[in-house]
């Protein structure tokens, strides 16, 4: 599989998401300078964490106009699988490829830290492979997941949330959400399900070497969802 | 005698007369100026006294610091660069050297914390990459007035917001780090930041301006008015009310240095790069002054083409700027265009303005007409160096005097008011701020052990890194507080398996002009180069910082050291959480003193006896055995001693194993007596480490101390419920639930100084 990896300016994850589909999972990667207008033959753009254009403004909302973004958009559009992590999550509510908008975190600090994750839906071609619960490194200051009570009903009607933050044993409490977000959302797909934002790191714990590798399990489900369609 | 033609500038239109008030304004004192005036043979035009002011300020020129700093350990066969740099370099195998320096951002922090520290953090960054070092981790020690003051909670706040700001956003994990309070840091907060890179060994750039007739470029950031004279401020006291300086404070722009960073990088896999050097304290001046310096060689830069935020702004604001973000390029003549391809790709502007010449000289040009000229020599090299008077503190018989502590009496109620303490109390309120998983290198995170350990890319080794230092040590005995320091950063080192191999200082201090503080500069110095060499660790760079001080009040004699050092392939690093099971080992001679401890600090509010002393044969066996044991996977875990003693090392190790040790029983080979308990439990002392060992094992490694001449006491075991502990006669001295333990822990830091706490971990 050939994974795309958008790098913004400002984006400072992006080598660590290459470093985990090539080196660690063994697949194609290259890196996409946000310049360019053409994703060319990849079967996977991810949009990396960072801080694409500084985000001095809102979190993305410049990211959105960069000359990447309209090839990535059609790419979504024609069913193309796309991954945005933390800042790559911004950027995607910030296109419109997916709903709603990530608010600063209620404790209004920038939050480094493990959390954990429950699957809220296994089915999705982004945690096929998923076990019930993850671990979750986020590091993010805007992770607070908020959208019109329309938009969470539609969500969670569809099984569009995919990742909840949860407790150890996978109970979804208050204490267990970091940030604030609305149903302790931490993941969500679009209708289709080819694109998934994520303020979570999966690449971050995609290694036994830095003591869990339950991430890597995102990138295991979207190759083997990738080869099941080939 | 006339001054050569070569060498005159004239006064613009508009430039203020030099009076003695100008002069003065400028901080350069009368004898000073004569030398100016002797340098030049004719008064400087107002340009040229900014830039004598800045270059002969104690911050640029360490005209106090010089002849004490030549004494300390700067050689040793990994040495690639050692101090003069903009970072040292040691060899770490692989093909590889890791860069690293630490440098104080402390008078900008305290008048503007956020913008203080994030700046702080930008330019230790700026002088890693430069060398051509890809920044792999940052730290920083911070100190803090007392908890209860009331700008404490907001400087608190701002300082590790700003780091975060800065760090983060650059995508360099802060990994590391230490934190005290003290009464002396009121009016003088201290942000020291360290950095460190890895730069392949056979590329390592310097900032050496050769072959005249190449051009001089200057890329990144617009030069606009933010932080002139921040060099001069950063070498005077504060009156009361320094918030009135903050226009000297600069602003940073991590977004920017980012690009620059990518940009530098880039352009550093080519051959177009003679000389590179960052825009840091005194910006543009600085930078090439240094560079030609180091060169023995001219430069002239035509200040109209300085890329500015603003119209209006004169060369004398231009030349002092201290705007973030910037580097001065000297590039092979004919391949300007390349640095500029690069610079274009990353949006930052690259413009050529200026060239290496052969005179000498250091020439500014604002159209044409040369607004100074200075011989670069009586920048640098000529500069002031002074032997200030030094004299042994009046009160210092006083402060060692051993202190009347009459025993608490209750033994789990001094632990956990020591764990809530807010200097061995949990930071995770600070390290939860600071992105420190990006780059995917750390292996040992904050909190999970003495040191950070993180991988080096491109290498099986693995790189240990800590930041240390104890000033309340360092005022009680200033040259057995400074061996100190070095003792503990190496022996943290080794807790995680490392051998350390090369450090870099940070000294701050007080007023020199003041005999008594120059005496604890002299001393402390003397201590750490005693140290250095004991251990055998080049300081390969540093920063000194003086005139800490507001009103009379000046902070205590606080040298930080940053360290580094390596763990071999195929070891496991070590971390301080308690297993679940397994045997509890002191390794070392404890030696418990209670002058100078966190103990007298917090239960007694007393400062004064000796601090633990060093015996250096005892410590050195101590981090071989460390490192040995690590290395054939002896050890399950291992704490040293330090702030707080035995007990609270225990306490914590057992904290920190996070529920899977359920607890811990330890006996103390002490006296019953209350205040012999309370000694042995809580005195700090130099060279001791608690190891966890698994049961089957413990033979083995007490053979292998036996071995290796570090005295091992076999003193208890993990399990059962909570902290035990017995004296001599099993009487039981300390009992306490790991809950409650870690609820002081935990909350203690952000409770002590009124911070919002952080919410349970998950």
């Amino acid at each position: 599989m050939r994974f795309g990896i958008v790098t913004f300016p400002g984006s400072n994850c992006d080598q660590d998401a290459h470093h985990v589909v090539s080196h660690v999972l063994g697949h194609e990667a290259r890196f996409i300078w946000h310049k360019e207008t053409d994703l060319e033959d990849v079967d996977c753009v991810i949009l990396p964490g960072g801080f694409s254009y500084g985000d001095y403004l809102r979190c993305g909302a410049i990211a959105r106009f960069s000359p990447i973004m309209d090839a990535v958009v059609r790419f979504a559009n024609e069913g193309g699988y796309v991954i945005g992590i933390c800042n790559g999550f911004q950027v995607l509510t910030e296109t419109g490829l997916l709903p709603g908008v990530l608010l600063r975190n209620q404790g209004l600090k920038f939050i480094c830290e493990d959390t954990r994750l429950v699957v809220a839906n296994g089915h999705s071609p982004w945690t096929v492979l998923c076990p019930e619960t993850l671990v979750a490194p986020i590091a993010h200051a805007e992770g607070c997941y908020f959208a019109s009570p329309e938009v969470i009903g539609q969500l969670e009607e569809q099984g569009r949330v995919i990742f909840r933050y949860a407790s150890s044993r996978g109970e979804e409490l208050a204490e267990s959400n970091p940030n604030g977000s609305i149903n302790n959302i931490a993941g969500i797909i679009n209708e289709a399900g080819n694109v998934l934002g994520m303020m979570p790191h999966p690449e971050r714990n995609s290694e036994t070497a830095l003591g869990d590798a339950s991430g890597a399990a995102i990138f295991r489900s979207i190759i083997h969802s990738f080869e099941a369609r080939a | 005698m006339n001054p050569p033609a070569a060498f005159s500038a004239d006064p613009r239109q508009g430039d203020p007369a030099i009076t003695d008030q100008l002069i003065a304004e400028h901080g350069l004192t009368p004898d000073e100026y004569q030398k100016v005036l002797g340098i030049l043979g004719r008064p400087p035009t107002w340009t040229e006294l900014g830039v004598f002011s800045v270059m002969w300020s104690e911050h640029c020129s360490y005209k106090t610091s010089r002849r004490f700093l030549k004494t300390l350990p700067t050689e040793g066969e990994r040495v690639l660069q050692g101090p003069g740099e903009n970072a040292g370099v040691v060899d770490v195998g692989d093909g590889l050297g890791v860069c690293f320096k630490m440098e104080s951002h402390n008078h900008p922090s305290f008048i503007e914390p956020y913008q203080g520290a994030a700046t702080g953090v930008g330019g230790i960054l700026r002088d890693v990459f430069t060398m051509n070092a890809r920044p792999i981790a940052l730290l920083n020690s911070l100190r803090f007035g007392t908890p209860e003051h009331p700008r404490t909670s907001y400087l608190v706040d701002g300082v590790v917001d700003g780091i975060a700001g800065y760090g983060n956003c650059m995508g360099i994990p802060t990994v590391g780090g230490e934190i005290d309070f003290n009464r002396c840091y009121n009016g003088n907060i201290l942000v020291n930041a360290m950095a460190v890179g890895i730069v392949p060994a056979d590329r390592i750039f310097r900032g050496i301006a050769a072959g005249p007739g190449n051009p001089v470029l200057y890329v990144g950031s617009r030069t606009g008015r933010d932080g002139i004279h921040g060099a001069t401020m950063a070498s005077d006291s504060f009156e009361e009310g320094g918030e009135g300086r903050r226009p000297t404070v600069q602003v940073g722009d991590p977004y920017t240095e980012k690009r620059l960073l990518e940009a530098c990088m880039e352009l550093m896999q080519q051959d177009a790069v003679i000389a590179i050097q960052d825009m840091g304290a005194a910006g543009l001046t600085s930078s090439s002054v240094e560079m030609a310096g180091r060169g023995g060689t001219g430069l002239v830069l035509h200040v109209d083409r300085i890329p500015r935020r603003e119209p209006g702004m004169t060369p004398y604001e231009c030349l002092l700027s201290e705007s973030q973000e910037r580097m001065l390029i000297v590039a092979a003549a004919g391949r300007e265009h390349i640095v500029e391809e690069v610079f274009t790709k990353w949006d930052l502007e690259a413009v050529v303005v200026g060239e290496v010449t052969d005179d000498g000289c250091w020439r500014i040009l604002e159209d044409g007409q040369t607004v100074a000229a200075i011989p670069v020599l009586a920048l640098t090299d000529e500069a002031p160096n002074y032997d200030r008077p030094r004299e042994k503190p009046a009160d210092l018989k006083q402060r060692q005097t051993t202190p009347e502590l009459s025993a608490h009496g209750d033994c789990a109620a001094v632990l956990e008011r020591l764990l809530g303490s807010p200097g061995i109390a949990d930071k995770r309120w600070v390290y939860r701020q600071y992105d420190h998983m990006v780059r995917l290198g750390t292996l040992e995170r904050p909190g999970d052990a003495d040191a950070a350990v993180l991988r080096l890319p491109g290498s099986k080794r693995m790189l240990a890194v800590c930041v240390d230092g104890n000033s309340v040590h360092v005022k009680l005995d200033p040259f057995g507080g400074a061996q100190g320091i070095i003792a503990e950063a190496c022996r943290n080192l080794a807790c995680t398996g490392a051998q350390a191999i090369g450090a870099t200082d940070c000294l701050n201090f007080g007023n020199p002009e003041r005999p008594d503080v120059m005496w604890e500069f002299e001393q402390a110095v003397l201590g750490l180069g005693e140290g250095l060499r004991q251990a055998h660790v080049p300081i390969v760079s540093g920063n000194v910082s003086f005139y800490n001080e507001t009103g009379e009040q000046s902070i205590h004699p606080t040298p930080t050291i940053g360290m580094v050092g390596l763990i071999e392939a195929g070891v496991s690093p070590l971390g301080m959480a308690l297993p679940s099971a397994g045997s509890l080992v002191l390794l070392g001679s404890p030696r418990p003193v209670l002058g100078g401890s966190a103990y007298a600090r917090v239960i007694h509010d007393s400062e004064q006896g000796m601090p633990p002393q060093v015996y250096w044969s005892e410590e050195l066996a101590l981090h071989q055995l460390l490192r040995e044991a690590a290395q054939r996977g002896l050890l399950l875990a291992a704490h040293d001693l330090s702030e707080g003693g035995l007990a609270t090392s225990l306490a914590e190790m057992l904290i920190s194993s996070r529920g899977k040790a359920s607890g811990c029983q330890i006996q103390v080979p002490c006296p019953p007596s209350a205040e012999a308990v309370e000694l042995s439990l809580f005195g700090e002392t130099h060279g001791c480490a608690w190891v966890a060992v698994e049961d089957e094992r413990r033979a083995e490694l007490l053979a292998l101390c036996q071995e290796m001449q570090c005295r091992a006491t076999a003193l208890g075991s993990i399990g059962g419920e909570g902290l035990r502990i017995l004296d001599a006669q099993g009487s039981v001295v300390l009992d306490r639930s790991a809950e409650s333990l870690r609820k002081a822990f935990e909350g203690g830091f952000a409770e002590s100084i009124g911070l919002s706490p952080c919410p349970p971990r998950v």
